[in-house]
């Protein structure tokens, strides 16, 4: 998908999104832990990234693991209150979270990078060299 | 800046439960935006000390250049439009969330002081703090 006009890219890109809705691709049931936060995958040629939203959770409160075809990614997210303050309104929840994703296909997890800027993670996977596809010549 | 730094010290939420996903609020506009693409609504905390009232706003991907804040007529709007030319070249699989800028407003019922609004934002929360005007104040009176 390219994105090249700049007032129709959003429209298309949020079309896109909505076309990929929960599926198939992960078998997410297979993981466990909580649902918490959304992911969304992406592929950019051979490798995979993953992207989650995740507003005001500190970069030091936030831990990412790889192991095998599973990523996790843990964390705790704290929304605290100045002192005597009156409440208006509380919409932002609190909490701990615990995710994990099963990739269909093997990584490289020494060359996993993760990036968190904004409060937005992203995640990149490259792909395992084994999982590459391999062109056959035809004698 | 000074509330979140006061923050610290305050109570935070309880952070024994386990976070559920919520699904966006997509945006319902008052007034229709002549661009397409959707807009979602921040999850937003407002709550006021006797000096100020803060409004702490989610929005996640949201860099500060492409934060606009305005206050007009006791009306505070708040737009965050996202970066999508990060995503060049990325194919979606799968997804479970929508990505779209982000648009909230809030009618002030107490008088600001407009010249001292200060905002920070950090990791994807926005945090307005609107020192209240003199006027507006607990002020005391002293029986004569």
């Amino acid at each position: 998908m390219a994105i090249l006009d700049p007032f129709d890219a959003l429209s298309s890109f949020q079309q896109a999104l909505d076309a990929y809705r929960t599926s198939s691709w992960l078998d997410s049931s297979v993981s466990g832990g909580g649902a918490y936060p959304p992911v969304n995958v992406f592929r950019k040629a051979d490798d995979f990234i993953i992207i989650a939203e995740l507003p005001g959770v500190k970069k030091s409160d936030l831990d990412v693991q790889v192991k095998g075809r599973t990523i996790r990614v843990t964390g705790t997210k704290t929304v605290g209150y100045q002192e005597k303050a009156a409440v208006h309104r509380r919409e932002r929840l609190a909490g701990r979270f615990d995710r994990a994703v099963t990739m269909p296909v093997e990584m490289d997890p020494d060359r996993v990078k993760a990036e968190y800027r904004d409060g937005v993670l992203a995640l990149f996977l490259p792909r395992a060299e084994s999982e590459k596809p391999k062109s056959i010549k035809v004698a | 800046m000074t509330a979140q730094a006061k923050t610290k010290k305050g109570t935070a939420m309880a952070e024994k439960q386990e976070l559920s996903v919520r699904e966006k609020k997509e945006m319902v506009a008052k007034e229709e935006k002549t661009i397409p693409g959707r807009y979602y609504v921040p999850y937003a905390d407002i709550y006021e000390t006797d000096d100020a009232l803060a409004v702490v706003l989610e929005m996640p991907g949201v860099e500060k250049k492409d934060l606009n804040i305005a206050l007009e007529n006791d009306v505070l709007r708040v737009d965050g439009q996202i970066d999508f030319t990060k995503y060049k070249d990325m194919e979606p699989v799968y997804t479970e969330y929508n990505v779209g800028h982000y648009a909230r407003s809030f009618t002030l019922s107490n008088k600001v002081d407009q010249e001292k609004i200060s905002a920070n934002l950090e990791d994807g929360v926005l945090t307005l703090t609107l020192p209240k005007a003199k006027h507006a104040q607990p002020r005391k009176i002293a029986i004569g």
